[in-house]
């Protein structure tokens, strides 16, 4: 494969993983503390959350762009200290992180709320200390939900284009992930070039979405609840 | 009975208004995004002076304006800001090449930040070590990514400064970029960074080597095709003329 598609390519998929791994851990713990704690605020802070799911793309970049900016407020310190994250990979693996952040909050959250209780006081009754109930019987009972939603988060943060764009530019070779560079093989008539980049893309997801698939089988779940 | 069915009247209202863009004496002109302000100013004028004719402006690199129209958009005018552009348009047949005229010209400048304390006053200080990052159209589809090209090409600078350049989609990227202090320095029109002089300075006026012309043209679209013809005459007309000096374009 040639580098004009082999390069974004794997920007994109080192970009998207990077994304996925952070919103995992992060939707996780924002979902489990917001279903365990009952506080005044937790639906405002709950509607926040998933804000970036419905706010269109151009306005996550801006927001992204005013904050880690070189004058922007985290931007600035950050700079202080030798990181810079606009034009930067990292600017887009963050863009792509905020973007698939919700997915993964959503899904685990529903999976935190649908774990019974009754299993985790067990846990407590037979001894176990609280790490261990959230590691041992929580975390397990949730896990086919939040794969699901880590699943929806990777192909989302494979595809993200409008807030990369903005706060990670379109640099050939550094932050031209695939969707940025078939927009700009398009502006330019590269239509050679934009063909080669739209099938690597979809053979691309489809691979993505057969091994989704695999992991996280549909209906798996209530044939084990089932077989009781 | 109507309104007793939410989901049907609203059905009922977006097919009329889905129905309704496509109206006579609209003229769609499509310009490079150098041109965006004076355009603007220039499509009010027009509409003043024909009255019934509406003008819709649609800015953009030139080249993504050029796919655009060869890709089927409905553009009836289509404004330039270099030759490349519409060499190309011409050979795709996008546009009537008899119909061709330049009706401005402007300047490259590099541009800093306002509070830049990089010193830049050549075009060889882009070179030096604390200059990391430097704003251009990409030369691919952008007009002022090709004039900047030459001129550093024809410097011997090009290598250098490619390898610190941040990619802009148009003009207007480029000098939101160093408006914004992302970069350390860009290249755009003159008449662009005269946009915003409180946030950036021009540090170069740089020498083209192709005069910095920007050619219009009537698109193949026949359908707005009286309206279109009467646009370009009013752009190169005194009072059209006037709005584009104002802004700062020379006379090609």
């Amino acid at each position: 494969m040639s580098d004009p598609v082999w390069v974004p390519l794997l920007l994109s998929l080192k970009v998207a993983g990077w994304a996925t791994l952070l919103a995992a851990i992060a939707g996780t713990a924002a979902a489990y503390g917001l279903s365990r704690w009952r506080w005044p605020g937790r639906d405002l802070l709950d509607a926040i959350l998933t804000l970036p799911l419905v706010l269109p793309p151009t306005v996550l970049g801006y927001y992204l762009l005013v904050l880690l900016g070189r004058r922007g407020i985290i931007g600035e310190t950050l700079a202080g200290w030798g990181i810079e994250l606009v034009f930067t990979w990292q600017g887009a693996v963050i863009a792509a992180s905020v973007v698939a952040f919700p997915l993964v909050f959503k899904s685990a959250r529903a999976a935190f709320e649908n774990v019974d209780g009754q299993l985790e006081n067990a846990a407590r009754v037979l001894g176990v200390g609280e790490a261990g109930v959230f590691f041992r019987v929580t975390l397990p009972l949730a896990a086919r939900g939040i794969a699901a939603g880590v699943l929806l988060a990777f192909a989302r943060a494979l595809g993200e284009f409008g807030a990369t764009l903005m706060i990670a530019g379109n640099l050939p070779g550094r932050t031209q992930t695939l969707s940025v560079a078939i927009y700009e093989a398009v502006q330019a008539g590269d239509d050679a070039t934009a063909n080669m980049l739209v099938l690597v893309t979809s053979v691309t997801c489809v691979v993505v979405l057969l091994a989704a698939g695999k992991l996280v089988p549909i209906g798996a779940g209530q044939r084990n609840g089932g077989g009781r | 009975m109507l309104y007793k069915r939410p989901l049907v009247a609203l059905t009922l209202a977006l097919a009329a208004a889905w129905s309704a863009h496509a109206s006579a004496g609209e003229l769609v002109v499509s310009a490079a995004a150098s041109l965006t302000n004076a355009f603007k100013e220039v499509a009010q004028g027009f509409e003043k002076a024909h009255a019934g004719t509406k003008v819709i402006l649609n800015f953009g690199a030139s080249d993504v304006l050029l796919q655009q129209i060869v890709k089927g958009a409905p553009a009836d005018v289509f404004a330039s800001a270099d030759q490349k552009a519409m060499d190309k348009a011409v050979e795709e047949k996008a546009v009537k090449p008899a119909s061709r005229v330049d009706f401005a010209a402007n300047q490259i400048v590099l541009i800093v930040p306002a509070d830049s304390k990089a010193n830049i006053t050549a075009l060889k200080d882009l070179e030096r070590a604390e200059v990391k990052r430097i704003a251009y159209g990409n030369p691919a589809s952008v007009p002022v990514g090709r004039y900047t090209q030459a001129a550093l090409q024809a410097a011997g600078l090009w290598d250098a400064v490619q390898a610190k350049s941040v990619l802009a989609q148009n003009v207007r990227q480029s000098l939101d970029y160093v408006a914004r202090g992302e970069v350390d320095a860009g290249f755009v029109f003159a008449t662009d960074a005269a946009i915003m002089p409180g946030k950036v300075k021009i540090a170069v006026r740089v020498p083209s080597q192709t005069p910095v012309t920007y050619p219009i043209a009537l698109t193949t679209r026949e359908a707005a095709a009286k309206e279109a013809e009467s646009f370009v005459a009013y752009v190169l007309s005194p009072a059209g003329q006037a709005i584009l000096s104002r802004y700062g374009f020379q006379k090609p």
